[in-house]
């Protein structure tokens, strides 16, 4: 009974990794700017190799080596991403790539490029 | 189960091989070929497990470090143009052109 | 000196669970390679709290929970805009204040935006955070400050600290 539940579980995660894999590579393709494309890859980098770890770990046969593996990939995964995907925008605004924006929106709370030196 | 994970990878990894070809600019191959390498670690992973040798995890490790080191590697060669920068005269060039 | 030591039992920990061997042999040969990293990281003069964060409280794992699910509903938000056939995007950049008085939490904030799909932290820079979002939406999640203050609460214990 458990170990359906567990198989169940596991289906489930990874199949739910799989279609955010697929979403995240369709993303990259049809997103118009190197910027907006760095989204879609954030997505395979966090929940899609999450969820595949997770529906992976619940195939590990209770608590054992291939479980703590598992998480170091993970935590590799979490700490590395944020940082190179910053490296690469950053990179890509330092080159002078402009971002695409959508005109003329105001954001309430948002500091102004120049002169507001309240905070 | 295994199967259908190895090919929605697979996918996604031919189509980040058609974002590496097309470009149009440094960086968005730069991110595809990103994305390849955290892609290979979900497919030696799973590979791992379809195989039923889990000690294929400790590659996915291995490989999930020399990813993140290669990206950044490659960045700084393409900002600075030389591996060994320390990265602070470019930076302020860089915000007095701005 | 304290440093060292704890940097040792962490390695010596992280070398047991990836190879899992037990035999005094293989053993004895772990010892010998941790204390050889320790050696050249001391030479290397980077076993510092930077490089060594105890002092990060057990606080961040209840912070870490939430970002997680932060994280599933921001890709939520995200599949649906890539999956709609007119691809729905509004592009924005601003700038917001990160209200953390340290480097460190700052740097927690920032890569905890960046993170999140949808947002990425562009540049940081005395306090400042540039970041871009994917939709409008988004951007306001990040300006609605919820982030801001939990990351402060984590960093609160250690404010002062040095």
């Amino acid at each position: 009974m458990i170990e359906m539940i567990l198989t169940g579980l596991s289906w489930f995660f990874i199949l739910l990794g799989s279609a955010i894999i697929l979403i995240g590579a369709i993303g990259v393709i049809r997103l118009p700017d190197v910027f907006t494309r760095s989204h879609a890859a954030g997505m395979i980098d966090t929940m899609g190799a999450g969820m595949l770890l997770i529906g992976l770990m619940f195939q590990s046969d209770g608590f054992n080596l291939v479980l703590v593996k598992l998480v170091m990939i993970g935590l590799a995964l979490f700490f590395t991403s944020p940082v190179s995907s910053h490296a690469l925008v950053r990179a890509a605004m330092a080159d002078g790539a402009k971002p695409l924006l959508k005109e003329g929106v105001e954001l309430e709370g948002a500091l102004k490029d120049e002169g507001d030196k309240s905070y | 189960m295994y199967i259908a994970a190895v090919v929605a990878i697979l996918i996604a990894i031919a189509l980040g091989l058609v974002r590496a070809s097309l470009g149009p600019t440094i960086y968005d191959r730069i991110l595809a070929v990103n994305k390849i390498g955290t892609l290979t670690v979900l497919l030696i992973a799973v590979h791992g497990f379809l195989a039923g040798r889990p000690e294929f995890l400790d590659i996915a490790l291995v490989y999930a470090l020399i990813n993140f080191i290669g990206t950044i590697a490659v960045l700084k060669y393409f900002s600075f143009k030389d591996l060994g920068h320390d990265g602070r005269d470019s930076n302020e060039a860089h915000k007095e052109d701005a | 000196m304290a440093n060292s030591i704890s940097l040792w039992v962490f390695l010596y920990a992280f070398w047991f669970l990836l190879s899992g061997h037990t035999e005094p042999l293989l053993l004895g040969f772990g010892a010998v390679s941790c204390t050889l990293v320790v050696y050249i990281a001391h030479r290397m003069d980077v076993i510092d709290h930077e490089g060594h964060p105890s002092h990060l409280s057990l606080k961040i794992l209840p912070y870490w929970a939430w970002l997680s699910w932060e994280i599933v509903k921001a890709n939520i938000d995200v599949a649906k805009v890539i999956l709609s056939p007119k691809l729905p995007i509004s592009p924005v950049m601003f700038k917001t204040k990160a209200n953390q008085k340290r480097e460190l939490g700052q740097v927690i904030y920032a890569n905890s935006i960046t993170l999140t799909p949808g947002t990425v932290t562009v540049n940081l820079e005395d306090g400042i955070l540039e970041v871009h979002a994917l939709t409008i939406q988004g951007a306001k999640d990040v300006l609605s400050g919820e982030m801001d203050r939990r990351v402060c609460q984590v960093k609160g214990e250690m404010e002062g600290k040095y």
